[in-house]
């Protein structure tokens, strides 16, 4: 018992010393944050090792076949030389861009019914920090965080093809420099962060908030909640009225709004392509988007605040 | 202000009620102990307190009602829910970052140095701990937070006597002081024994008991009675009956001391029986020990 009452009046003064301070929301979403780096690592793992098999096969490809691969190029005709250069950047961001979609899909429809299966929620619970700053910082991984990943990835993997096909370019008879033009790395990948954000990002933004939504509230088996009602609406829809309106309905929210971010028909990172957005964000389609994308968060809060772990 | 205070907190799951109108009032610096069969309400009284499930009734933690003001109340309250929920993927290093980064109220540094007492490392991870060494880096953790209420629902549930023991010794010895409360849920009865200043027996939602630790010492008297005077015995309505060493104990409620003790040799009754004697009273509870 002494050891108690020797304790008591340190800790008075220790409890008042460490006033109870508020940890500010932006300190807990940084740890929020980092929680979520840690615990899914293939955030970032599976766009770099996308990114890594692709730089593997080009380098191969670029040393088996060197007359087929850039040191051909001085033998094509102008206007065919512009695709040839390019077309395995486009194919290299296309992969890493396919890699994020698959990840945050991935991501969202399991982040929230595993710390309730593995029963984490009651440790996360304990701490004070909210189910907003949670959900929302949950939802900012596929919103911001692992787009700019992946473009970050994407950039660089470009800039070592780049410089790959500088060596091989080396007394081939084709310009290196106009080779970089061709490229454009840096306009393109600007254009390709443009055109993550619009279309995959805030165009379907709808996906990944069902697919968190699906995650707080699924006891199991989330990824068949998440697919089964809509592919069941769409089979109906087919079946009793034989038209697909619902299908192309929710492809739109993976390939972008009519209204797109380009013209019809042109490349996202091709430099010549011509944005329009405005056209874009006055589509009235996006910001109804957008708002049952904010619906979805709200109830997928909601949820995780209700939900007993399993 | 009180600790808690509840007035006819509900809860039903469907047309399961796991809260029958519970009434609760417990003041700061008390250690009480919650002890009732499984499914009796235990675990969704203390979600309840915690603001993790929400009820009927009134309900007050720290004078905050735990369902509307969740988020505030976390800065004051610490529970530990059950064993092992602490993120398997989640290394030691990690955690304490992660706490100090989130809790007003972390102290690092007596983390650091309770966990200095034990063999674990700072670069395992949780899923690499056995499940004691898992229960204290979640003590160290939650004994280093300066909360005013501290929750524990089966803490040592799963772990050899040995830690079960270090566990309660810990936190009476290096956490416990008079402006701390804490409610312990538990089956392990006879180990917290020692430990709590008030108990209170839950079955099917409702309080069937509750007193004090100086109560219970006092208002209840365990006798193994003399076989001859077992009639005599019985005359003074016992609340229980039990078989051992080959003699009768009886178990007193508000007896005469000095009159029970011509009976035979009287002590204090262990939590244990105590709580197969009210429990086993209870309707639709028919241990083989009752008589």
């Amino acid at each position: 018992m002494n050891t108690q009452t020797n304790a008591m009046p340190d800790s008075h003064v220790k409890s008042q010393a460490t006033a109870p301070g508020v940890i500010p929301v932006t300190k807990q979403i940084y740890w929020a944050l980092r929680r979520e780096f840690w615990e899914n690592r293939f955030i970032y793992l599976a766009p770099l090792g996308v990114a890594a098999l692709f730089l593997f096969g080009f380098l191969i490809h670029s040393m088996i076949h060197p007359a087929g691969g850039v040191r051909g190029l001085s033998t094509l005709a102008p206007d065919k030389q512009h695709k040839a250069i390019i077309e395995p950047f486009d194919m290299a961001a296309g992969l890493v861009m396919g890699a994020f979609i698959l990840v945050a899909m991935f991501y969202c429809v399991e982040t929230l019914q595993r710390e309730r299966r593995d029963r984490s929620i009651l440790f996360w619970k304990s701490l004070p920090v909210s189910d907003v700053t949670t959900v929302l910082t949950k939802a900012s991984i596929p919103f911001l965080f692992l787009p700019l990943i992946s473009c970050a990835i994407a950039f660089v993997a470009q800039f070592l093809m780049l410089l790959v096909s500088s060596v091989m370019l080396a007394g081939s008879g084709f310009s290196v420099a106009t080779y970089w033009e061709q490229v454009s790395l840096f306009q393109g990948s600007l254009l390709l962060l443009y055109h993550v954000m619009t279309v995959h990002v805030l165009w379907g933004a709808p996906i990944y908030g069902w697919l968190l939504l699906v995650s707080a509230w699924a006891r199991r088996a989330a990824l068949l909640w998440a697919v089964l009602p809509p592919l069941a609406i769409g089979t109906l829809e087919k079946l009793l009225f034989n038209t697909t309106y619902f299908a192309a309905f929710v492809g739109r929210f993976f390939t972008g709004g009519p209204e797109g971010s380009y013209p019809p028909g042109t490349m996202p990172m091709d430099p010549g392509t011509h944005l329009t957005p405005f056209r874009f964000l006055g589509a009235p389609g996006l910001w109804l988007g957008l708002a049952v994308t904010a619906a979805f968060l709200a109830a997928a809060i909601r949820m995780r605040r209700h939900r007993d772990p399993m | 202000m009180p600790c808690i205070e509840a007035r006819g907190l509900r809860k039903a799951f469907g047309t399961n009620i796991a809260l029958d109108g519970i009434d609760l009032l417990v003041e700061e610096g008390r250690i009480l102990g919650l002890v009732g069969p499984n499914g009796a309400g235990k675990t969704t009284a203390l979600n309840a307190i915690l603001g993790l499930t929400p009820y009927q009734g009134e309900l007050r933690v720290l004078g905050r009602d735990p369902w509307t003001e969740r988020d505030r109340l976390m800065r004051d309250v610490c529970f530990m829910a059950d064993v092992a929920v602490l993120p398997r993927w989640i290394r030691v290093s990690q955690v304490l970052d992660y706490v100090a980064g989130v809790h007003p109220r972390f102290d690092r540094a007596k983390a650091e140095g309770l966990l200095a007492k034990t063999t674990i490392k700072r670069a395992s991870k949780v899923r690499e701990l056995s499940k004691g060494m898992v229960t204290q880096l979640h003590l160290a953790l939650v004994m280093a937070i300066d909360a005013r209420l501290l929750v524990l629902d089966e803490p040592t549930l799963g772990l050899d006597i040995l830690f079960r023991k270090q566990f309660y010794d810990s936190l009476l010895n290096d956490y416990y002081d008079r402006n701390r409360t804490i409610v312990v849920a538990t089956h392990q009865v006879d180990e917290i024994e020692h430990v709590l200043t008030d108990l209170m027996f839950i079955d099917s939602g409702r309080i069937v008991f509750n007193s004090s630790m100086e109560e219970v010492g006092s208002r209840y008297l365990e006798v193994m009675v003399h076989p001859d005077k077992l009639t005599a015995a019985r005359a003074l309505k016992p609340i229980h009956e039990r078989q051992g060493f080959g003699r009768s104990i009886l178990l007193f409620e508000a007896a005469d001391r000095q009159q029970v003790a011509a009976l035979g040799e009287v002590h204090a009754p262990s939590i244990s029986d105590l709580f197969v004697a009210v429990i086993g009273n209870q309707a639709g509870h028919t241990p083989g020990a009752a008589r």
